[in-house]
């Protein structure tokens, strides 16, 4: 069985509520819609206090050419738009809804059946994404339409799809697999015909049996897609390493997929595809995951919930926090941010909310670092960790950009496996900011 | 016997005399001129090489000085005046007269007066936490008091108050180098004229939230009501993003801001004892402060 070449680690799966059928999430009463909730250039707000707004009623618009599009995830009033707390507390511009009913633009196509033709052209599918604020669902929140404009000299060979979910305890990736197998199989298609070739592999790591039979089956039907199951190792869903895992491809040091001629999409951006192609649905909802060791089974929930759903209402609903409750995270342990406000909304890459408990929360205090070099062998992309933690804790910048820490992913492999536990990624992250700051002062000159 | 010694010693004083020689042709020819005046520049200056004056130590100060002939924007904040005249002296210029800086804490959230929404227990460095979350206290603007600032000072000049959890500023040990400045990822902390009498009056406050916001979350915030603005015979204070800021070079000391403001959010430092007959609204204010603040009358931010 597949996997990819270098490091990788194996965290416990912890898939709690992998067997959970996805529930449709109530509306809420008051939403707040940021603004900007993608990687890039801010959008420009087109709604004022009082305006009337439906359901894909578009919201923010994209300007410049790496943005996204905000749409209205519900109908109601517009009561202010000002600036609201993320979870991580910090402060950004967004539009405070009241929820009058449930009221849909007519221009979406609301029935259940499944339409499979395709009648769009490959540009305007193109542009289609980019109308309906398609973005990236795997987590970066990267607008989609960017990726499928190839630049000139490129070409694409392979459309990867992303299902392989590494990280523990989310299953929100493997139950739109198993519950909207053929959406997601008609969004490649979709995908296959923008980028004008007939080659996709589907990566779904072999810990989701049911997933890859179901998927497994459904591509029986549509030929040039092909289910590769993938032997478990974390970060098997970075971009990169799914590339390397399924093709032995590499791509080259600060380059990006199209290099080796891959794009690469996760299961819940084809989905989100499908319905904008087809139905002409604005990315308003994704399904999210409420998980955690404490919380009790028949509250572990996969939940589609509508972008701009206050995170405390997703708590209560799943019957409030356990009493051990110690830390919040939005999106997998690994990579996910701890949620300090849960009074912020939902985004539309959120993809869940997870309860640790307050033992597992606690982070062991570091002590120094005895060489064992656990890091750089745990290290996906290849980096020395240790080296360039130490760099950057002494402000050695350019060096640590000789080193490559712009290449780091953040999969916190190296934070996971160091047995002294040591803030490394913590550290190359400052580096990161830094490194990147850098560049664009250079690029300035 | 006695031939070989004057042998001896003839050919050792010759080679003695020809190398020397050689010594000094070379010495000619590869001489470096250096302006003598650098080394006498570099003596007056401190030779703590802090960087404080922009430059990467006091020798680049003095070579500096020296090639430009002036003193224009070339200043030692560590010896200040005293220093600075003396190097004057040795350039036969004039020396400027520069007010002396000192870094000042705009921030007196910490442990006491912000309401601790969650606890931090990553890495204990400011720009790591700057990226993750707002602040134990849910103010994105304050200081986080992880303490960059205060491992930044050569001068050992400024600490991490525990009780409070905030940055301390030794007035006396600080030379306005302006190392902590570049340290705080959130620009908590800004030089600002040290003062007549060591006198400062300033907005200990950098929160551009709006009023009710800010209030909700640190009981001093500055809430840009502008109060201030308007009290201010000099001119001295604006009001912008919902932040006042005191001019310190317009800021004549009257202090008619610090008994105006509603959250004590102005901070005069140095002053004397508020007389008892100083009427009422500057008593109350000063009242408040006391009650608010663990520190005393919100001058202890800057005075050990």
């Amino acid at each position: 069985m597949k996997t990819f070449n270098k490091g990788g680690v194996h965290p416990e799966e912890n898939k709690l509520a992998s067997n959970n059928k996805t529930k449709v999430f109530p509306l809420t009463k008051k939403a707040v819609v940021f603004v900007s909730q993608h990687l890039g250039a801010p959008a420009t707000c087109l709604v004022q206090k009082g305006d009337k707004v439906k359901v894909g009623t578009l919201l923010a618009r994209a300007d410049a050419f790496i943005c996204a599009n905000t749409h209205s995830p519900y109908s109601g009033t517009v009561t202010k738009v000002d600036v609201a707390v993320d979870f991580n507390g910090f402060k950004k511009p967004a539009i405070y809804i009241d929820v009058e009913g449930d009221e849909w633009e007519e221009s979406i196509d609301r029935t259940a059946d499944i339409k499979r033709e395709i009648t769009l052209e490959p540009k305007e599918i193109v542009q289609r994404m980019k109308d309906c604020g398609i973005v990236g669902l795997g987590g970066a929140a990267f607008p989609t339409n960017v990726k499928y404009m190839v630049p000139d000299g490129k070409k694409a060979e392979f459309l990867i799809i992303n299902g392989v979910e590494c990280e523990p305890y989310l299953t929100s990736d493997n139950r739109i697999m198993i519950e909207n197998t053929e959406e997601i199989f008609i969004g490649i298609e979709i995908m296959k015909k923008a980028l004008g070739i007939n080659t996709a592999l589907i990566g779904i790591e072999n810990n989701k049996p049911e997933a890859i039979k179901l998927m497994t089956a459904m591509s029986e039907k549509y030929k040039g897609t092909e289910v590769v199951p993938l032997k478990l190792k974390y970060p098997q869903g970075a971009e990169k390493q799914l590339i390397n895992a399924l093709t032995g491809r590499e791509v080259p040091s600060g380059k990006l997929p199209i290099e080796v001629g891959c794009v690469v999409d996760n299961v819940g951006t084809a989905l989100a595809i499908y319905q904008a192609v087809q139905k002409n649905k604005p990315l308003i909802d994704n399904v999210m995951t409420f998980t955690g060791k404490s919380v009790k089974p028949e509250n572990q929930k996969n939940l589609l919930v509508r972008v701009g759903t206050p995170l405390q209402e997703i708590i209560d609903y799943c019957g409030g926090l356990p009493e051990d409750t110690g830390k919040l995270i939005s999106g997998g342990p690994m990579m996910g941010k701890a949620i300090m406000d849960t009074s912020a909304p939902t985004v539309k890459t959120t993809s869940s909310i997870l309860v640790i408990n307050e033992k597992e929360a606690k982070r062991q205090t570091p002590t120094p670092c005895i060489r064992c070099g656990k890091c750089v062998d745990a290290c996906p992309m290849g980096l020395e960790p240790v080296l360039l933690s130490t760099l950057c804790s002494q402000d050695k910048w350019e060096e640590a950009e000789n080193e490559c820490v712009m290449d780091c992913i953040e999969c916190g492999c190296c934070l996971f496996t160091c047995p002294a536990n040591r803030p490394l990624l913590d550290l190359i992250r400052v580096g990161k900011f830094k490194v990147g700051a850098l560049r664009r002062a250079r690029a300035q000159k | 016997m006695g031939t070989i010694i004057i042998i001896g010693v003839i050919t050792l004083t010759v080679a003695g005399i020809v190398l020397s020689l050689i010594l000094y042709l070379v010495a000619q020819k590869f001489k470096v001129v250096e302006d003598p005046r650098i080394d006498l520049v570099a003596e007056k200056l401190p030779g703590a090489n802090c960087g404080g004056c922009g430059f990467a130590g006091c020798r680049a100060l003095a070579e500096a000085i020296v090639k430009a002939e002036n003193l224009e924007g070339k200043a030692c904040p560590v010896g200040g005046v005293p220093v600075m005249a003396q190097v004057a002296d040795v350039m036969g210029l004039k020396a400027e007269a520069s007010d002396p800086m000192v870094a000042v804490v705009r921030c007196n959230g910490g442990k006491c007066n912000t309401h601790k929404k969650v606890s931090y227990d990553g890495a204990k460095d400011c720009v790591v936490a700057n990226q993750n979350f707002a602040g134990e206290g849910a103010c994105s603007f304050g200081c986080l008091g992880l303490g960059n600032c205060s491992r930044a000072c050569k001068f050992d000049a400024l600490y991490i108050n525990e009780q409070t959890g905030l940055p301390e500023v030794n007035q006396d040990k600080c030379v306005g180098c302006g190392a902590c400045v570049k340290a705080c990822p959130r620009l908590v902390i800004e030089l600002r004229k040290k003062g007549l009498k060591d006198r400062r009056v300033f907005v200990s406050c950098i929160n551009k939230d709006k009023g009710a916001a800010a209030k909700k979350n640190c009981d001093v915030a500055c809430i840009g009501c502008g109060k201030c603005e308007k009290v201010c015979p000099f001119g001295a204070i604006t009001v912008a993003n919902n932040l006042s800021y005191i001019d310190f070079n317009k800021c004549k000391m009257c202090r008619k801001c610090v008994a105006e403001c509603p959250t004590g959010a102005i901070h005069a430092v140095n002053f004397p004892p508020a007389k008892p007959k100083v009427e009422k609204p500057a008593e109350e204010t000063a009242q408040v402060n006391n009650d608010n603040n663990p520190q005393e009358k919100g001058t202890v931010n800057e005075n050990i």
